[in-house]
């Protein structure tokens, strides 16, 4: 008896195993996948954010010098001799150039002085110390100033938090605290605020689109609905830069809007439509309308429409069982369709650049600014984490206040 | 089988003639439009006869990212790169590109002294100017400070988005001599003024990324007046468009045939940039679009006509200033910063 018990529970056990195994073989192309092209290149983005190798690789013996420095008198003559003796030792002049980049987003003008004393660095060869002070002098005076030397001493660990503290506007400074930055200088708070503004209206104003349409569709006939739907799928086809060009067009000053608009006598002067704020909501919402349509019709098509002629035949006015029974039953497809437009939204770069104006750009742009630009992918991976974070917090919140399966619609 | 026999026979000849024709696949990157076109006639279509390679163009905008990515990552797939001065010599030194072997291209002292670096030969002079579209604007602006003059030309204009040019632009607009401009943008006070400067023409600027777009905003109509690569004025005037230029105050700069680190073919391009900087080859360039010959012995080649619509005519030079790409090399992601700071208040 106990034998076959035991026998029974390793059956069990063995068919257990082997579903988990099926499962876990069925998924596992998809799981692969989604490593690669997904979560290893978000990690190694957020690596590079806080990552901060150029200083510590290039700088050995002046990172160590400079420990036992106080960041506030004049730095140690073994400084400039331990200077020397790593520009000596560097292997390739890419990690010269590599160390003066990152010093000069910190410092204007260290790349300068760092590469010309690379050019310089076999005269330094025999100096003792105090003769490697003066021969750095004399290259240029602004071997002197604590600041340069207090970057270089801030920036000897291979991890620093400044990216991201530099991308919520905030710094270290001299003493280590963490402090806004210059108001001049001030820029991702003010990009980020505007990056959700933007995504805000363009879901709000494709919500108020795209419900009378799911609505009305939803009620027509399957195939004349499925006829409509292809209208509603076309311009989801074309390219983004295509539509875009396209609302160049048709938005510019004398383009079909305004001429169509002064022709009919509306207007006497061309209506500022391109170029601000306004071309970049009506491309955007365009663009993204059938994000928030395919979800709303997905569901009310399987909202029986029984309920709400039962709430009138029980006495209700069809406007409030319309929205008192109707409504609250979309509202699954309202999240998704929020989610998915508000978040592919915070995420637009193309068409702001071509149809906003300097104050339309999003968070987008400053990332390929950093990247493309200054190459400074640090800068650029910080911001790109600031974007995530913000994305998952707005996650986080719908995920607490929308009933779950409306996340599965 | 003996059917099949004549099949195969022709398949394994035409396998082998398949390998006789693979020809060396070289890629170059310019900065496309008009511009990339006048490369096309001039440069690589008679390379390709010459030398028996196949030359792929592809566009871009000037931005490091892909070079920086194809070097760290030692999958180099662009040859050739047409590159603005200032990433020149911090792609220099930062190890993103080969060495340039003068021997292998020419003499140096042959070529304008701006137009040779250790990575990079100069492939032409630019410049950035004041375009306006004649039809609208019946009064030519003389300066920047007609730029700025928004009572006298009301209307939006057109900037490069970014720090660069823009606040030379605005020194000028605000009475700094060409030949100060970088000395007042150096100090704190210069750069504040500038910025200020900028401020007054916020609520009117529209930006452009791509040099295709400032005639493009001044044939439709969007804009009055905008800043221009002046080559790509020249090439509207010869679509027939009556795009005007005001030389006063544009300043000017070398674009550099680069080679990034570690591409496989640096031999073969090594090869182009000496053909490409022929002298003869260069006047074809020149009469194609109007960007300034490197090579001192190529303006003898060229007519009256195509050296008057240069940057480098006497005329045209007269007030222009160089572009200082030590002093943005050192300043720009500072001011870069700022800039972003200002235009997104």
């Amino acid at each position: 008896m106990a034998g076959s018990e035991a026998d029974a529970a390793r059956a069990l056990a063995r068919d257990r195993r082997a579903r988990v195994l099926q499962a876990l073989g069925l998924t596992a192309p998809l799981l692969v996948f989604l490593a690669f092209t997904f979560l290893i290149p978000i990690g190694a983005l957020l690596m590079r954010a806080v990552e901060n190798p150029e200083v510590a690789r290039a700088l050995p013996a002046t990172v160590a010098v400079l420990d036992s420095w106080d960041t506030v008198s004049a730095p140690p003559d073994g400084a400039y001799r331990a200077f020397a003796d790593d520009l000596l030792a560097m292997a390739e002049p890419a990690d010269a150039g590599g160390l003066a980049r990152r010093l000069n987003s910190e410092l204007p003008g260290a790349r300068s002085l760092v590469m010309g004393a690379f050019r310089q660095r076999e005269s330094f060869a025999t100096l003792d110390a105090p003769a490697a002070k003066a021969a750095f002098l004399a290259l240029d005076e602004r071997w002197q100033q604590p600041e340069l030397w207090r970057v270089i001493a801030r920036n000897g660990s291979r991890w620093t938090p400044d990216y991201l503290l530099a991308s919520v506007d905030r710094r270290r400074d001299a003493t280590g605290d963490v402090v806004a930055v210059p108001e001049e200088q001030a820029v991702f708070v003010r990009i980020l605020l505007r990056t959700l503004g933007i995504g805000a209206t363009v879901t709000l104003v494709c919500l108020v689109l795209a419900y009378p349409l799911a609505w009305w569709l939803s009620t027509l006939p399957v195939r004349k609905a499925n006829r409509l739907l292809i209208l509603v799928l076309v311009p989801f086809w074309t390219s983004v830069l295509v539509r875009v060009a396209a609302w160049i067009v048709l938005l510019q000053s004398e383009g079909l809007v305004n001429r169509a608009l002064a022709g009919l006598g509306w207007i006497d002067r061309p209506l500022e439509l391109l170029f601000n704020r306004t071309g970049v909501i009506i491309a955007m919402v365009h663009i993204l309308l059938p994000f928030m349509i395919l979800p709303l019709y997905s569901v009310m098509k399987g909202i029986p429409r029984d309920y709400q002629r039962a709430a009138v035949s029980l006495g209700s006015h069809p406007l409030g069982a319309f929205v008192r029974v109707f409504v609250p039953q979309t509202l699954p497809g309202v999240t998704a369709g929020v989610l998915l437009v508000f978040i592919l939204a915070i995420g637009y770069y193309v068409t702001p650049a071509l149809l906003g104006g300097p104050a339309d750009q999003m968070l987008s742009s400053s990332v390929a600014q950093y990247a493309n630009v200054e190459l400074n992918w640090g800068m650029a991976c910080a911001l790109g984490a600031v974007l995530l974070t913000a994305t998952l917090v707005l996650y986080g919140v719908y995920r607490r206040f929308a009933t779950g399966e409306g996340l599965t619609a | 089988m003996p059917p099949c026999l004549p099949r195969l026979l022709a398949a394994v000849l035409l396998s082998g003639a398949t390998a006789v024709l693979a020809q060396t696949t070289v890629t170059v990157v310019n900065f496309g439009g008009a511009n990339g076109n006048a490369q096309k006639k001039a440069y690589y279509e008679p390379f390709e006869k010459a030398a028996g390679v196949r030359m792929v163009p592809v566009e871009y905008n000037g931005e490091q990212a892909k070079v920086k990515a194809m070097v760290e990552a030692r999958k180099v797939t662009w040859d050739i790169v047409e590159t603005e001065s200032p990433d020149v010599d911090r792609g220099c030194d930062e190890g993103l590109f080969e060495r340039i072997d003068w021997s292998r291209i020419g003499n140096k002292a042959d070529f304008l002294p701006a137009a040779v670096h250790d990575c990079g030969v100069g492939i032409f002079f630019w410049s950035t100017v004041i375009a306006y579209n004649a039809d609208r604007v019946k009064e030519p602006p003389r300066h920047w400070a007609d730029f700025w003059d928004l009572r006298k030309y009301p209307g939006k204009r057109a900037l490069r988005k970014g720090a660069r040019y823009n606040l030379e632009f605005a020194l000028m607009a605000d009475g700094v001599k060409p030949a100060d401009v970088y000395k007042v943008l150096a100090t704190p006070e210069g750069a504040e003024r500038a910025f200020r400067k900028l401020a007054e023409l916020k609520p009117h600027l529209q930006w452009w990324e791509a040099g295709a777009q400032p005639p493009q905003f001044l044939v439709a109509g969007d804009v009055i007046m905008a800043s221009s690569y002046n080559g790509r004025i020249d090439a509207a005037q010869r679509e027939g468009r009556n795009l005007r230029i005001t030389w006063t105050g544009s300043i000017f700069d070398v674009d550099f045939w680069t080679i990034p680190k570690g591409s496989p073919n640096r031999d073969v391009a090594m090869r182009f940039i000496a053909f490409a900087s022929d002298p003869d080859r260069q006047a074809d360039y020149a009469r194609l679009i109007s960007y300034g010959p490197t090579h001192s012995k190529t303006l003898g080649k060229l007519d009256a006509k195509v050296l008057a619509n240069l940057p480098s005519a006497p005329a045209n030079a007269k007030d222009a200033l160089r572009f200082d790409f030590r002093f943005w090399a050192d300043q720009g992601e500072v001011l870069e910063k700022r800039f972003a700071a200002w235009a997104a208040q």
